[in-house]
């Protein structure tokens, strides 16, 4: 089995807030990303399959293609958005970078998984060059 | 619902490669210029991955606050700006940073409550990295 990765980048403001909270416990357990007024990074998107290659292309699959679903289901929907405001599955869950992962995941794999072939095995994603979370599909 | 989270940190530290089991001259040809008796250095980039549940309320896997002052603690005070053939845990192991991995991986892997620490990365230069897992 071959694993192949396709990185894309995006850029998004949000911040982390509990509406179940009062503002200084959000403001002690966020600290600065709990600034209403929001902040932004360039995000890195890494999608990461799983498969064998086809033994007439050699792909495991079309680099062309993973990139267009990428681009589709996550970019259009997050690149130059205000997570919070903007994006469905952020209007009651906080975008911290693990359930940036996991709302990647959900949008991902249906798309993946119906195209036959390879599986998605893992998604990562960079906030910063130094902070990243992955999900793998794990309950 | 399990996920994985990552952090870097960078950490600069001096070693020599050198082992008292061989002779001088084995030493110069296993470890080549890594065996220079004065030491060399450099700035490694220490990756960490914490696997854990998604806290429902904060949507984290670990408050990176706290995972930053367990690896301040643990690890950036005792080697960073250090000789690592100094350190008690290098008094009879080779500072490779295949040992360096692994000592790093024990450093921390009980010191975060409720979650596993899955995987540590030490990268030495920008062309080589070792992992240790605890296998």
């Amino acid at each position: 089995m071959i694993e192949l990765t396709r990185r894309a980048t995006f850029s998004a403001s949000h911040y982390y807030w509990n509406e179940a909270w009062p503002a200084e416990k959000n403001e002690q357990v966020f600290g600065r990303c709990a600034n209403r007024n929001g902040h932004g990074h360039n995000y890195t998107l890494e999608v990461t399959v799983a498969g064998q290659p086809d033994p007439v292309t050699g792909f495991v699959v079309d680099l062309k293609w993973l990139k267009d679903v990428m681009e589709r289901e996550v970019l259009a929907a997050y690149d130059h958005r205000h997570l919070n405001l903007e994006v469905a599955e952020f209007a009651a869950t906080v975008p911290t970078t693990e359930n940036i992962a996991i709302a990647a995941w959900k949008r991902l794999e249906p798309v993946i998984e119906s195209a036959g072939g390879a599986r998605l095995s893992r998604v990562r994603i960079y906030e910063t060059p130094e902070i990243f979370a992955e999900y793998r599909g794990e309950a | 619902m399990k996920a994985h989270f990552g952090r870097r940190y960078m950490l600069s530290a001096s070693h020599r490669l050198h082992t008292d089991a061989l002779s001088a001259e084995e030493n110069r040809a296993a470890y080549g210029k890594c065996n220079n008796p004065h030491g060399h250095g450099h700035n490694y980039v220490l990756e960490v991955l914490v696997r854990g549940a998604v806290d429902p309320e904060t949507g984290m896997v670990v408050n990176m606050a706290v995972l930053d002052e367990v690896v301040r603690k643990k690890v950036m005070e005792r080697f960073d700006h250090t000789n690592l053939n100094l350190d008690p845990l290098f008094v009879n192991s080779v500072p490779t940073t295949e040992n360096l991995c692994r000592a790093v991986f024990e450093l921390l892997k009980d010191a975060l409550p409720c979650r596993e620490l899955e995987r540590v990365r030490v990268e030495e230069t920008e062309n080589n990295f070792f992992e240790y897992a605890g296998e």
